[in-house]
């Protein structure tokens, strides 16, 4: 159960990081894509399992 | 498009940048040279099956001399964030000699904590303890176990088998998790692993290392499970007036759930045992939470603090440096064995090789770690 949950929640992790990929791309403010990136970060890290 | 092609490149190389420092720490080799007393190096997943192969199955160090006697457990790295106690059980197994009885020490009781450090916290990744061979580099460690290796928390935590609840990041607290649960996550199955091996291995007294903030109130303390009680108040005695430092009990409350020192003695024949040295930089008050701070203990804010009454332990512009941690507990468990051997002649352990308070101070913590370069492949092994 704790594996299968586990899994949902890096699931989850992978769609919020593709909404703000694709939150990204709609921008046209350089602030607002910077703080977008920056918030990815964690996220990436998270799937790539490094932090 | 150029600009947003920019911005992502910056955010690929930040990744990079943070992701290779997340990897190093996590994965940096920490030499042990085993030391004369070591007979053996068993696995944790001997003792449980389900924790083989993960990244809690810890080394268990067995020391054993010739003569028969009793069985002492050394628990480090319960919480790696609290240095000093694995580094006192790092010199247990690198330079105690057993003459009659058995020491097994664990250095890294949960080794997944050990290999991540306080989210949002700026904890170091590393800390290097000097030596006169150049100086060995530990992982900085956390209270709680990985998140990459057990993750969600829960809204709330529901320890096993009291149903008590307790604080939901707790769940990944091996020091909340005993006896542990044999089907739970991985810090309930390392204690379940850590409750067998005290079982099959019939451990007479079970000592786990700590450090705590100087806000905290148990501190500079012996935190005894009632059946060690005795044992507990006499250490404290003879070590407050032999060793040249003061040390206190505590009993080990009963309405607390998950504590070494509560469940094991509840779950086992063991007599259970913790103790507490003072480490600033674990307190909330602290200036800049790096090296220099973890090593020597000195911090003017902690300072203000405790003019202002608000701590549990002195402090001064001496700071409590990790040679007068480190040499507090190994004080404190040859005296606990002095007495326990005293007592108990059929299951006494005797002990030499391991420096007490004042020799630790004196010569420092790396004078006792080996140097890994000159070690014999066979004598060397990694946490």
């Amino acid at each position: 159960m704790d594996t299968i949950v586990t899994l949902l929640y890096y699931l989850l992790t992978a769609a919020i990081a593709v909404l703000l990929v694709r939150n990204f791309l709609k921008r046209k403010n350089w602030q607002e894509e910077v703080l977008y990136i920056i918030i990815l970060i964690p996220f990436v890290l998270r799937l790539l399992r490094l932090k | 498009m150029i600009r947003k092609a920019g911005i992502a490149i910056l955010g690929a190389v930040l990744s990079v940048f943070a992701g290779a420092s997340f990897y190093r720490s996590r994965h940096l080799h920490e030499p042990v040279v085993l030391g004369p007393g070591v007979r053996k190096v068993v696995k944790l997943g001997d003792y449980f099956a389900p924790v083989k192969g993960t990244v809690n199955d810890a080394n268990v160090y067995v020391l054993e001399g010739k003569e028969p006697g009793g069985t002492i457990l050394l628990l480090g790295g319960t919480h790696p964030e609290e240095p000093a106690g694995r580094l006192a059980a790092w010199i247990f197994a690198e330079n105690a000699v057993i003459a009659r009885g058995r020491i097994l020490v664990i250095l890294s009781a949960n080794r997944s904590a050990t290999t991540v450090t306080r989210l949002g916290g700026a904890y170091p990744p590393d800390f290097t303890i000097p030596t006169a061979w150049g100086g060995q580099t530990f992982r900085m460690g956390d209270r709680w176990s990985n998140p990459l290796d057990q993750w969600p928390d829960p809204e709330v935590y529901l320890h096993y088998p009291t149903r008590q609840e307790l604080a939901y990041v707790d769940i990944r607290n091996l020091n909340r998790a005993f006896p542990g649960r044999p089907n739970g996550t991985l810090t309930e199955r390392t204690c379940f692993a850590i409750t067998e091996l005290i079982r099959r291995e019939k451990v007479d007294i079970a000592i786990d290392f700590h450090e705590a903030e100087l806000q905290y109130p148990v501190i500079s303390t012996i935190v005894a499970h009632e059946k060690g009680a005795d044992l507990a108040a006499a250490a404290s005695m003879f070590i407050s007036s032999m060793e040249g430092f003061s040390i206190g009990v505590e009993n080990s409350p009963k309405a607390l759930r998950g504590l070494s020192h509560r469940e094991i003695g509840d779950a086992t024949d063991a007599i259970s045992l913790l103790l507490e040295a003072p480490e600033p930089f674990l307190d909330a008050t602290r200036g800049r939470t790096n090296r220099a701070l973890l090593l020597t203990g000195k911090d003017e804010f902690v300072v203000r603090a405790g003019k202002r009454g608000l701590l549990f332990e002195k402090i001064d512009e001496n700071g409590w440096p990790i040679d007068v941690r480190v040499g507090r507990h190994t004080s404190t468990v040859l005296q606990l064995l002095e007495i326990w051997s005293a007592d108990h002649a059929d299951k006494a352990v005797e002990v030499s090789g391991v420096p007490r308070y004042g020799e630790v101070i004196g010569k420092g913590t790396g004078a006792f770690l080996k140097d890994p370069k000159t070690a014999a492949p066979a004598k060397l092994v990694y946490e």
